[in-house]
């Protein structure tokens, strides 16, 4: 119901959306947020919707390479901007080696905040390759895990940047 | 959210014609940390929303004799730039215990002082640092001491068509300190209870004693707007660092502050905190390396 209503709104506003790379021509509705945009018109449902708020971080995506909640960016703002989401990370059609070692290492449990766990933890290893534990810390303080308890994920992150 | 027309042009000039036309009824948008969160509940509805990002002049960063920072700085540059790290490391500091590493690549030190918000961390160092509001209206301009940006919570000095184009921070001479301390319940990701900036410029006055030249305390989060502690830098201001003279500022720092009570502290606490923080800054001060 409340999808129509957006869907209905008349003020459109055109913007090419680059993402993993892709070009994508759209006229979306300036209320959309990038991760409205995202999941609904680009079906790219790995970056997930938690707080809608900033908090939580489930919706981290890269913009210009920086790591930013996606629910607290207009998606008409993102004109030309370079977005990467966790579908992205492959590597050469693989898992990237953050998501390997979340595996391996018991740093997923229900996977809700894993995506945005993802981006952040790549983020920091493109600036810092070898991070200490509380680099990796400070880097996924934006990033809620209702599971976990951090600690394996910790160890994956570091596992990964060896 | 309610529709709303989004314009994103490439000057100020246009920026501020847009805002001006739409009145009361337009809002920027920099990060749209604070914005968005506001339109998402409903708070704000504004009909225009003029984003702010085309336009690089807000977005430079230069050393001309003082720091112009531009209010479209973000937070993660404000803390990835050496010119803060070398010159301001209260800014990279502060920056740094803001929201988190994905909020701080979106916020902007010209949202958060232009948000007003009476615990905006941004507020109080530079107001310590004696720093300036440099802004730009459709056919004027015009520069603030950024203590009187801030009219009450929510509330800056912009009218309707002026925008926030830099902040403009003297470079410190030696004998310079600022620092700012803000308690919060958890490190990361929360917003102050109170917090204290001080700045001293100091000078040697015998072997061990700092003569105190100049001094700024300015309280956070314990009135409606950032707000210097008058009456403690005066006993403070032409004399020597004292631990009597820094317990008596401390105290009169806290009677200088008009806390509330809210669900992070109560009005009792965060006055209590007040002392504490301005009384630790002071002291670090008496040892400062000259
Ligand atoms: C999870 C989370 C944690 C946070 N933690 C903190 C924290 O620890 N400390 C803190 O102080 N804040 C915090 N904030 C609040 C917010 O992130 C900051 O206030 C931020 O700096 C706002 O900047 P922005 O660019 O996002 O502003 P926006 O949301 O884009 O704008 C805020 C307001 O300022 C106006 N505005 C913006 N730029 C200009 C300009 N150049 N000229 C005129 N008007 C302008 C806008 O119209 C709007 O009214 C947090 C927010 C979130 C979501
Ligand atoms: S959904 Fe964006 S931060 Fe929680
Ligand atoms: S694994 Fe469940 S929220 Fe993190």
């Amino acid at each position: 119901m409340r999808d129509n209503l957006l869907r209905m709104a008349k003020m459109r506003f055109p913007i090419l959306l680059v993402v993993n790379g892709e070009e994508h021509e759209l006229e979306i509705d300036p209320r959309r947020t990038l991760l409205q945009t995202l999941r609904e018109e680009l079906e790219l449902g790995g970056t997930h919707l938690g707080c809608d708020s900033g908090d939580c971080g489930a919706c981290t995506v890269l913009l210009d390479g920086e790591p930013a909640p996606s629910c607290l960016v207009l998606a008409a703002d993102c004109d030309g901007r370079a977005i990467v989401t966790v579908e992205g990370l492959l590597q050469n059609g693989e898992p990237h080696a953050v998501q390997k070692a979340l595996v391996a290492q018991g740093g997923i449990q229900c996977g809700y905040c894993t995506p945005g766990i993802v981006v952040s933890s790549v983020a920091l290893l493109r600036a810092n390759p070898n991070p200490n534990e509380a680099e990796v810390r400070e880097a996924i303080a934006g990033n809620l895990c209702r599971c976990t308890g951090y600690q394996k994920i910790v160890e994956a992150v570091l596992a990964a940047a060896k | 959210m309610k529709p709303f027309e989004f314009f994103k042009p490439a000057t100020i000039g246009d920026a501020s014609k847009i805002l001006a036309d739409y009145g009361r009824e337009g809002r920027a948008l920099a990060g749209g940390t604070d914005l968005l969160i506001r339109m998402k509940r409903g708070q704000w509805t504004p009909r225009a929303v003029v984003s702010l990002n085309r336009i690089a002049a807000l977005r430079a960063m230069e050393m001309n004799g003082e720091l112009q920072l531009g209010a479209r700085v973000t937070l993660g540059e404000i803390i990835r730039s050496a010119e803060a790290r070398g010159q301001f490391p209260v800014l990279a500091r502060t920056a740094s215990k803001m929201a988190g590493v994905q909020v701080r690549s979106l916020a902007t030190v010209g949202g958060n002082l232009c948000n007003a918000s009476p615990s905006a961390d941004m507020a109080p160092p530079l107001i310590a640092l004696g720093a300036r509001a440099d802004i730009a209206g459709r056919d004027h301009e015009r520069i603030l001491p950024l203590e009187d940006f801030f009219v009450g919570p929510g509330q800056n000095a912009l009218v309707p068509g002026e925008i926030l184009r830099a902040i403009f921070i003297p470079r410190p001479a030696d004998g310079f300190f600022c620092s700012y301390v803000k308690l919060e319940h958890r490190e990361a990701m929360d917003i102050a209870i109170a917090g204290v900036a001080v700045s001293a410029q100091l000078a040697k006055s015998a072997a061990e004693i700092r003569n105190c030249l100049d001094v700024r305390i300015v309280l956070g989060a314990v009135a409606p707007v950032p707000r210097r502690a008058k009456r403690a830098e005066e006993i403070l201001r032409g004399n020597d660092l004292t631990r009597e003279r820094i317990q008596e500022a401390a105290r009169l720092a806290a009677s200088e502050a008009q806390p509330i009570d809210d669900v992070r502290g109560s009005a009792w606490y965060r006055r209590q905190m007040i002392e504490v923080l301005t009384r630790r800054q002071l002291l670090a001060l008496m040892t400062a390396p000259l």
